[in-house]
C-alpha cells in the first residue's frame, strides 16, 4: 500500500507540478494555534506539512526559526505536545503527509522505541532529523523505518557523489535538497546550482527530491518546484507568525492568533497557486 | 590476578568515535564531510614525525613548554596533608592551558591548507590562544563569545582584537559559552568549504575530543616525568577543574591506567547543587545529545538543555567532554563539585599562599583540595591543574571578595 507521502507526490506528478511543502514550528506561539494554522496550510493547497520540534538549541536553524522554538518552548510546548498535535491533525485530516522535523535529543530523552510507537499511532508520516547523519543511523533512523516511518534525508551542497549512496541507503518517502552550504532562512540558492545538484541527486536515487532554504517568495518557490520536485518554505512563513505575535492586530488573543492563521494561510494560498500556475 | 594488564582506559574512542556510549558525530550533514576530513587529516599528522616535531618545536620555544611542575609548600602546610604539587600551565604562553590544543588544531588547518579559523570562547583564554596562534600563522581568526562573557572577561576581549581577531558577541539563548558554540557551528555551517573550526575543549564531534584531549596531554605525560624526577614516584593523587575537561583530561589521560592513582575532576557547583544553578553536568545532569555529541547535559525532562550557572565563564557550559562521561560511568574519575563561593576563598588563598593568582577556574580544584587532602598523609602526593592564570578574572572577583569582607 502507498504511503500518503507517495501518493502526494504521485498526485502532484499526475498535475504535471512540484510538490509544496510548508514548515512550521509545533507550540508556534501555543498549540491551539498550531493547529488552526495546520487547518490552514491544508487548506491553502500544500501537498505535505513539516512540524517542528521545538528544541532548545537549534544549530543548524537562522534566527527565525530559532526564535519560533523559543517562543513554542517559552508556551510550555513538550514533545507529548507535539506528539498529541499530530495525533489530532491526523483525526482531522486522513490524507495529508505529516513529517516531523527537529534535533535528536528531545527524542533521546522521550525514549527512541517509545517515540517510535507514539509517532507511528499518532499517524505521523516521516521524520527529518537534523543532527542524525548516516553514520549515527542505527540509533534511530533504522528502528524507524522498519516501524514504518520514512526516514526522510538532508543532502547539501557539501555532500559529495561519494557520500551519496550511504545517504540514501535508509533513505524513504522523499529526500530534502538543502540548497544553501548554511542555515535556514538565510541565503538563496541560485538556479544553476538547484538543477545541477537534483541531476547530480537524481542518479542516485527515484525518490521524489524537494529544495528547501532560504525560499521566501512565490516567485522562487515556483522556479524551485520546477527545477527539482518540490520546495519546502519555512522561515518565510514563520516569520509571519513572530510578527502577529509581536504586533497584535487585536487586543483579544483569540482575534489576534486567527488573524496570525488568516495571514499565514493567504501567503501559504500565494505559494500553491504559484506553484500550480 | 595476573601483572599483565589487558584492560585499560587508554583505548577510546573506537572508529565511530565513541567512549562507551558517549561521543559520536551527532552533526547536520552540511558538517559531516569536514567532520570526515578532519578526522583522516588529523589521523594523517598523528602519525608523521615531521607534524610531531613541529608540535614540539612551538610548544618548547613559544608555549614555553615543558611547564613547571612546583611543589606548593605553603599551601601543602596550610592543609596539613599530602604534599601538593601545581602543575604550572598558568605560566605558558598566553596564560592557560588552550595554547597547547589550539597550536595542534592550527598546525592541522594549516597542513589541510585553511587559512580562515573560528572558534568559540567562554572565559576567553580558548579565544585568545586561538588569536594568537592565527597571528603566528598568519590566518584570520574570528571569536564567537556570549554578551554575557564579553562583559565579565574584557581583558581578554581587549586582547583578542589587539591580535587582530573579529569577536562576534552572541546574544542568542543566555549568551554564554553554549550558545557561542552554537552560533560558532552555525558560521562554519554556512563557511563550510573555507574555514576550520579549532573548538577549545574536549567535546564537540569526533574527531575532536579525540584530537582535543592528545593535544593536551602533554600537560600529564609531563607531570608524570616530573613527579618521578622530583619523588621517584606517581603520585596518589590528581585534582583538576571540568566545565569541558580540556585541562583534566590532558592531565588525567597518561596517568588513567596507573589504577593506584584517584583522579578528581572538580565542576563548578555555582550557587550549589540543589540551587538549581550549576554548571555540574555529571553530578547534575543526564546522558543526552548536543554540540556533537552524546554526553550528560544539564536539560529537563523533555531534552531542552537548561542554562549553566558559574562565576567562572570557562565552566559555564551545560554539558562536559564525552570521555568524562565515560570514565564517570565506569567510575575510574571521581566527579565532585565546588561553589562560586568556596573558589574565591581557595582564589584569595592561592594568592595569598603561593603568590600565585589562579584563574577561577583552577580556583574550583583548589577548593576541593581540603577534601581531598584531609584524608591523606604526610607523604602522600597530590597533583593540581593549575590551568590558567587569575589576571582576567580580577574584575568580577575583587568587588565580590570586598562584599564577602575579604579584602
Amino acid at each position: 500500500m502507498a504511503g500518503r507521502i507517495d501518493t502526494a507526490f504521485a498526485k502532484a506528478k499526475a498535475e504535471n507540478r512540484g510538490s509544496l511543502g510548508v514548515f512550521i514550528t509545533a507550540g508556534d506561539p501555543d498549540a491551539a494555534t498550531t493547529e488552526a494554522l495546520l487547518d490552514g496550510l491544508v487548506d491553502a493547497g500544500v501537498d505535505f506539512i513539516e512540524l517542528g520540534m521545538p528544541f532548545s538549541d537549534p544549530m543548524a536553524d537562522g534566527p527565525a526559526i530559532q526564535a519560533a522554538s523559543l517562543r513554542s518552548l517559552k508556551g510550555g510546548m513538550t514533545l507529548t505536545a507535539t506528539l498529541e498535535i499530530a495525533r489530532n491533525f491526523r483525526q482531522r485530516h486522513p490524507d495529508m503527509p505529516l513529517v516531523l522535523m527537529g534535533y535528536y535529543n528531545p527524542i533521546y530523552i522521550y525514549g527512541n522505541d517509545r517515540f517510535i510507537a507514539d509517532a507511528v499511532a499518532a499517524g505521523v508520516d516521516g521524520l527529518i532529523i537534523v543532527d542524525l547523519p548516516p553514520e549515527e543511523d542505527s540509533e534511530l533512523c533504522i528502528p524507524a523505518r522498519d516501524a514504518g516511518l520514512n526516514v526522510v534525508r538532508l543532502i547539501t551542497p557539501t555532500s559529495h557523489d561519494q557520500r551519496l549512496p550511504a545517504i540514501l541507503a535508509q533513505a524513504s518517502g522523499f529526500v530534502y535538497y538543502v540548497s544553501v552550504t548554511g542555515i535556514t532562512g538565510m541565503a538563496s540558492a541560485a538556479a544553476t546550482s538547484i538543477a545541477d545538484a537534483y541531476q547530480r541527486i537524481r542518479k542516485q536515487t527515484d525518490l521524489p527530491i524537494v529544495t528547501g532554504f532560504g525560499i521566501r517568495t512565490p516567485e522562487q518557490a515556483a522556479e524551485t518546484a520546477r527545477l527539482s520536485d518540490g520546495a519546502v518554505v519555512g522561515s518565510a512563513v514563520v516569520d509571519i507568525i513572530a510578527d502577529g505575535v509581536a504586533n497584535p492586530s487585536s487586543p483579544d488573543a483569540a482575534e489576534n492568533r486567527a488573524a496570525i492563521v488568516r495571514k499565514v494561510a493567504a501567503f501559504v494560498g500565494e505559494l500553491s497557486a504559484a506553484i500550480r500556475a | 590476578m595476573s601483572k599483565t594488564n589487558v584492560n585499560t582506559f587508554r583505548n577510546q574512542p573506537n572508529e565511530a568515535g565513541r567512549f562507551g556510549i558517549h561521543g559520536g558525530r551527532f552533526v547536520a550533514e552540511t558538517l559531516m564531510p569536514l567532520i570526515l576530513n578532519v578526522e583522516k587529516a588529523y589521523k594523517k599528522a598523528s602519525a608523521d614525525k615531521s607534524f610531531q616535531r613541529e608540535m614540539y618545536y612551538y610548544q618548547k620555544h613559544y608555549i614555553g613548554r615543558p611547564s613547571p611542575l612546583y611543589f606548593a609548600e605553603r599551601m601543602t602546610a596550610h592543609f596539613g596533608g599530602a604534599k601538593l604539587y601545581l602543575k604550572r600551565d598558568e605560566l605558558n604562553h598566553t596564560g592557560a592551558h588552550k595554547i597547547n590544543n589550539v597550536l595542534g588544531q592550527a598546525l592541522l588547518a594549516k597542513r589541510m591548507g585553511k587559512t580562515k579559523i573560528i572558534a568559540e570562547t567562554g572565559a576567553g583564554q580558548h579565544g585568545v590562544a586561538t588569536a594568537t596562534a592565527c597571528a603566528l600563522f598568519n590566518m584570520e581568526c574570528e571569536v564567537f563569545m556570549g554578551a554575557e562573557d564579553v562583559e565579565r572577561q574584557k581583558p581578554n576581549v581587549d586582547r583578542m582584537r589587539l591580535l587582530g581577531a573579529k569577536i562576534h558577541p552572541v546574544t542568542s539563548g543566555t549568551g554564554t559559552l553554549k550558545d557561542a558554540m552554537n552560533e560558532a557551528l552555525r558560521y562554519w555551517v554556512t563557511n563550510a568549504e573555507t574555514h576550520f573550526y579549532i573548538i577549545g575543549t574536549a567535546a564537540g564531534p569526533h574527531p575532536y575530543p579525540q584530537m582535543v584531549r592528545d593535544f593536551q596531554s602533554v600537560i600529564g605525560t609531563e607531570a608524570r616525568e616530573q613527579i618521578f624526577e622530583a619523588e621517584g614516584r606517581l603520585p596518589d593523587a590528581l585534582v583538576a577543574c571540568i566545565g569541558g575537561g580540556s585541562n583534566a583530561i590532558g592531565l588525567f589521560y597518561p596517568f588513567l591506567d596507573d589504577t593506584d592513582v584517584a583522579i578528581y575532576g572538580v565542576e563548578a557547583a555555582g550557587k550549589g547543587l540543589g540551587s538549581g544553578l550549576h554548571a555540574a553536568s555529571l553530578t547534575g545532569g543526564t546522558p543526552g545529545i548536543l554540540h556533537g555529541n552524546r554526553t550528560y547535559l544539564l536539560q529537563n525532562d523533555d531534552g531542552q538543555i537548561t542554562d549553566a550557572h558559574s562565576i567562572s565563564a570557562g565552566l559555564d557550559y551545560p554539558g562536559i567532554g564525552p570521555e568524562h562521561s565515560w570514565l564517570h560511568d565506569i567510575g575510574r574519575v571521581n566527579y565532585v563539585s565546588a561553589t562560586d563561593e568556596e573558589a574565591l576563598v581557595a582564589f584569595q588563598l592561592c594568592a595569598r599562599l603561593e603568590g600565585i593568582i589562579p584563574a577561577l577556574e583552577p580556583s574550583h580544584a583548589l577548593a576541593y583540595l581540603s577534601t581531598v587532602i584531609g584524608d591523606m598523609d604526610s607523604d602522600d602526593i597530590v597533583i593540581l591543574n593549575m590551568c590558567g592564570r587569575g589576571d582576567k578574572d580580577l574584575g568580577a572577583v575583587l568587588p565580590v571578595l570586598e562584599k564577602l569582607g575579604r579584602m
